[in-house]
């Protein structure tokens, strides 16, 4: 069996942001695996401009920023495998990939996890109705559009205002179908306020808070749904129903980190992200196997995928040198209205950043983290919103050796 | 006027392609007129997939007596046609005296009808079948199982089709009228057929096919049924069929283990007169999950990936009491017409039988001659990933295209995809590559891989987008190109 | 009048509250940083936007290249400028960064490839 100091399983945003920063680290020893023809993950199909302001100072689109690492990726001539598909990662860090050259089985010092996520479906929302072709979650009408040259939509209706439904919102638009309106089941739009104005607002798409589909019909193509006002429990309120004819349903109701590999491994995950637990160094439950970008949770911005995976490579060069990395003994632990933290655990040792979301909209609020009753760290917010992700910088000389670290947001 | 033949039968699900396999065996011409765009689209594709040990029916009923035979010979058909079928076992439990009384009853009734190895079992028994059933005790039938109802019906139309069967998709029938010479002239929306034997295999167009043949005034009512599958991680936890205690007409919501690991809970029972409405309910789903909560309670919304319903074609007398099968030849009304009516569960264990026996009363007028060139036995398509890993590599090297991994959820390679698009039915929509190879059937529900499989059904078949389907007629997935003509 | 933005230069998304007369911002509170009174400004007068879309390619191993403008143009010319984008058809293989049109409708924006197509 070929031996590998890292394998890195997927040529998203976050594995190649991984790649690129171990090689810095002098680990070149390093194997990219990736399912599809080209590396650059679902980046290839979000043509759309802004991403990379934060982490090149420039607004590009999305398969201009995956370029960037690719490029450093060529020049510095890291192997990679595209079209090949990882089938099993195992505890002791055998990864196991088909492609049409064969089965190959790779023993690896370090396993970096990045298979980013998928998309909730209709199915797992068991929205009620028939089953007619026209529905699609976002990234599938996306994809059909900008890989595939391939028009799926007239009239369009889209559920949920998760930003790559008001991404597409605004594409379908600009390619002559008609958006009649989004629906939101939650008081609070899902996506990025920018998103709300020059996706739905400049093309005049009509946003409705609190409002579901609760019906869908046609047994060939879809021919409409039937949409809902939600009570405060996000129960549909009876006599509220309005029917929408259109041949489409677009659905942008979340992301889940895709994990399968993971659980196989032994990787124990956090039922809030639904991603991995991790340490400060992104290392799992099992040593040696890292995880970070959406398949850890799921980001706003590639540009924090990166940056995290780039932390990640930082701490798997530590770990492929000295075969163990600092133990991380200090839990961190939310209150109510925070959904969760990346990490979950620290060294309490080096400054660390904390990634987090809050789960209501806080006007004027401080993110407080405190330990053992003492604030350690805090970000005054003038507005948090569940769509953006939170990031607290944590200083090692404030953290202290004992005692749970606790994160609440204070109005 | 298209085509003679000696039999044509109408409908090409699991009972209409049972007899037309069956009938391969003789020297005839046969075919099949099936209204939908493939082989599985309604009761046959749309039920809880379970193999009965034929305990539920009264004695002396078609149903016991076909049901306990099907069970019986599932194994041996499993194997000469290549569909998965898996004799798990199934559990009925109970709580109550009442419950017991009724579970007895059952349990002498399915020893009467031939049903073999049920037993009354005890709280611990049947945590060792089902851990995570709830109940203080069981009928255990350890003889039930589950197949594959997809690659089920496919394998027995496919054998069918292998030993010379002709079938045609989008022929909805339209009127049967009889000639002078005894032949029958079959109008369907494509046109013309003529034969000299009818079959009446319509499933829920049972009777109107039995009216176009002048055998009229059989009642048949819809009982309709909401599904909903489970994610795979819950499959560890039921390794077999978890039903309640049955009362006379209904078997109540039950959990159901599927061939590939996945959990199904359904079905109510809503009686329809709409053939063709296939929504699910919001109650309907609030209602199973909360049922099946009952007797098995690992049901949790985040593993939901999908809900589907059916219907089973019920025959009911003018009180509303539901029949038996009717498996006849009126030799008075309509003679050379096999007339199958209300063939609904245990349809799916029995279809082999319900079809011998139809064969049988055909042999009863007419000598059939063996076919020498019959052969019973048809290869499926090997799924790459239910192979070892010794036996991958193999595939790989044999054919690269098992390499490429177009399903992720599912793992379903190219290689097993070319082989859906160029089935031997001649089946071209997305649909049909689902039932032929589990690609958008798991948890991303095509998230990954729908695109590449549209393209792949334009490229090998030679289709612009617009006429790429993903059922039925009609149901187009894309409506043009962004670029370029359209 | 008080006029509310949402400013669209940066994922922040600043909400944006200005005191409007004849025109002209008397106040502006909310912005994070300098861009989000430049955003208002051009708002106020000249709503711009960029766009992403793609072209089609000819014998390339994909059948779009995706497109961008450099910068903005007006708001109001978005689909006459989807109208000249919709023309153009390049031949592969072709590079991210190639410009296809330069000075879009007379405007001091280009569209450029992003995504590099290679030959079939």
């Amino acid at each position: 069996m070929e031996k590998k100091d890292v394998i890195i399983v997927g040529g998203g945003p976050a594995g190649l942001a991984a790649a690129v920063e171990l090689y810095e680290k002098g680990i070149t020893d390093i194997l990219i695996l990736e399912r599809e023809k080209h590396l650059g993950g679902i980046l290839r199909q979000c043509i759309h401009d802004g991403f990379g302001l934060t982490r090149f100072k420039t607004t590009l689109s999305g398969p201009e920023y995956a370029q960037r690492f690719i490029d450093q990726v060529l020049e510095k001539q890291i192997p990679c495998l595209t079209d090949t598909t990882v089938l099993e990662v195992s505890q002791d860090k055998v990864v196991t990939a088909a492609s049409r050259d064969g089965m190959m089985q790779f023993q690896a010092k370090a396993v970096i996890l990045t298979m980013g996520c998928r998309e909730r479906t209709r199915g797992a929302l068991a929205i009620p109705g028939e089953r007619p072709a026209g529905v699609f979650t976002a990234g599938v009408a996306q994809a059909y559009m900008n890989l595939y040259n391939r028009m799926p939509a007239k009239e369009v209706v889209i559920l949920g205002s998760g930003d790559i439904g008001m991404i597409m919102a605004r594409r379908l638009t600009l390619e002559g179908a008609h958006v009649q309106a989004v629906f939101e089941v939650q008081p609070i739009p899902s996506g990025l306020p920018r998103n709300i104005e020059q996706c739905l607002n400049d093309y005049n798409i009509p946003l409705y808070l609190s409002h579901t589909v609760t019906d869908i019909h046609g047994n060939s193509r879809l021919t409409g749904v039937t949409v809902s006002q939600v009570d405060e429990k996000m129960r549909p309120i009876p006599g509220t129903e309005k029917e929408y004819a259109c041949d489409t349903l677009i659905l942008s109701v979340g992301l889940i980190p895709e994990n399968e590999l993971s659980i196989d491994a032994g990787v124990r995950l956090d039922n809030r992200t639904r991603g991995a637990l991790v340490d400060e160094h992104f290392q799992t439950s099992v040593e040696g196997i890292f995880a970070a970008g959406n398949v850890l949770h799921v980001h706003d911005l590639v540009d924090f995928v990166s940056m995290e995976a780039e932390r990640l490579a930082d701490s798997a060069a530590e770990y492929v040198k000295n075969g163990s990395l600092e133990e991380c003994p200090l839990e961190i632990g939310t209150d109510a209205n925070i959904g969760h933290t990346i990490p979950q655990r620290i060294s309490g040792r080096r400054d660390v950043t904390l990634s987090m979301r809050v789960r209501g909209v806080f006007k004027n609020c401080r993110i407080v983290v405190r330990q053992n009753g003492v604030e350690i760290a805090a970000k005054k917010m003038k507005k948090a919103l569940p769509a953006e992700m939170i990031q607290i910088p944590l200083k090692a000389d404030r953290i202290g050796e004992n005692g749970k670290l606790e994160v609440s947001v204070e109005c | 006027m298209k085509q003679r033949y000696d039999v044509l039968i109408i409908g090409g699900g699991m009972i209409g392609s049972a007899i037309a396999r069956e009938m391969s065996r003789y020297q005839l011409r046969i075919g099949v007129l099936e209204k939908n765009l493939d082989v599985c689209y309604e009761t046959s594709g749309r039920n809880s997939a379970v193999v009965h040990g034929g305990f539920a029916y009264d004695e002396g009923t078609l149903k016991a007596r076909l049901c306990v035979e099907g069970n019986r010979i599932m194994g041996d058909l499993a194997r000469e046609l290549d569909f998965p079928f898996l004799r798990c076992g199934k559990v009925l439990v109970g709580n109550t005296e009442e419950d017991m009384e009724t579970l007895k009853r059952t349990l002498v009734q399915g020893e009467k009808n031939g049903s073999q190895g049920l037993e009354i079992v005890d709280e611990d028994r049947l945590h060792e079948l089902v851990p995570a059933a709830v109940g203080r005790f069981a009928m255990y039938s350890p003889n039930s199982g589950i197949l594959e109802p997809f690659k089920y019906t496919i394998a027995l139309a496919e054998n069918a089709h292998q030993n010379g069967v002709d079938y045609y998709f989008d022929h909805e029938v339209t009127g049967i009228s009889r000639e002078e010479d005894g032949s029958y002239q079959v109008a369907t929306i494509q046109g013309d057929y003529r034969c000299r034997w009818v079959v009446n295999a319509a499933g829920l167009g049972c009777g109107k096919i039995s009216d176009m043949l002048g055998i009229k005034g059989y009642r048949i009512i819809g009982s309709k049924g909401d599904y909903i599958i489970l994610d795979k991680r819950t499959g560890p936890l039921l390794p077999m069929p978890v039903y309640p205690v049955p009362s006379n007409t209904y078997m109540g919501i039950h959990v159901t283990n599927t061939i590939d690991g996945n959990v199904t809970i359904g079905p109510n029972a809503d009686l329809v007169d709409n053939f063709e409405y296939y929504g699910v309910l919001q109650k309907n789903m609030d209602y199973l999950a909360e049922s099946a909560s009952r007797i098995w309670p690992h049901i949790n919304r985040g593993d939901y990936i999908r809900n589907y319903s059916g219907i089973l074609p019920k025959w009911v007398d003018e009180q509303g009491t539901i029949q038996d099968f009717r498996i006849e030849i009126r030799d008075d009304l309509a003679p050379h017409a096999i007339n199958l009516v209300g063939i609904e569960s245990p349809g799916l264990t029995a279809a082999v039988p319900i079809a011998r026996y139809a064969i049988g009363l055909m042999k009863d007028r007419e000598e059939l001659k063996e076919n020498p060139d019959f052969n019973p036995v048809r290869k499926g398509i090997i799924r790459f990933e239910e192979q070892s890993k010794e036996e991958q590599a193999r595939l790989i090297q044999e054919n690269p295209d098992y390499g490429e991994v177009i399903c992720r959820c599912e793992k379903v390679t190219r290689a097993e995809i070319l082989q859906a698009i160029h089935n031997p039915l001649g089946v071209s929509t997305m649909a049909g590559i689902k039932y032929r190879t589990r690609a958008m059937m798991g948890r991303c529900q095509g998230g990954y891989c729908q695109m590449r499989l549209e393209q792949m059904i334009e490229e090998e078949l030679g289709k612009k987008e617009t006429e790429v389907l993903y059922a039925r007629q009609g149901s187009q997935v894309l409506m043009g190109k962004v670029r370029g003509e359209a | 009048m008080l006029k509310e933005f949402t400013c669209i230069i940066c994922p922040n998304g600043c909400e944006i509250e200005a005191e409007i007369a004849d025109g002209k911002i008397l106040s502006l509170e909310g912005a994070a940083c300098p861009k989000g009174e430049a955003y208002v400004r051009q708002e106020l007068t000249d709503p711009q936007r960029n766009i992403a879309t793609s072209v089609l390619v000819r014998g390339g191993v994909l059948p779009l290249a995706s497109v961008r403008l450099t910068s903005p143009v007006p708001k109001a010319r978005i689909f006459d400028v989807m109208e000249e984008i919709r023309k153009i058809t390049v031949d592969a293989p072709v590079k991210a960064g190639t410009v296809l049109v330069k000075g879009v409708l007379g405007y001091d924006s280009d569209v450029i490839v992003t995504k590099s197509v290679e030959k079939r």
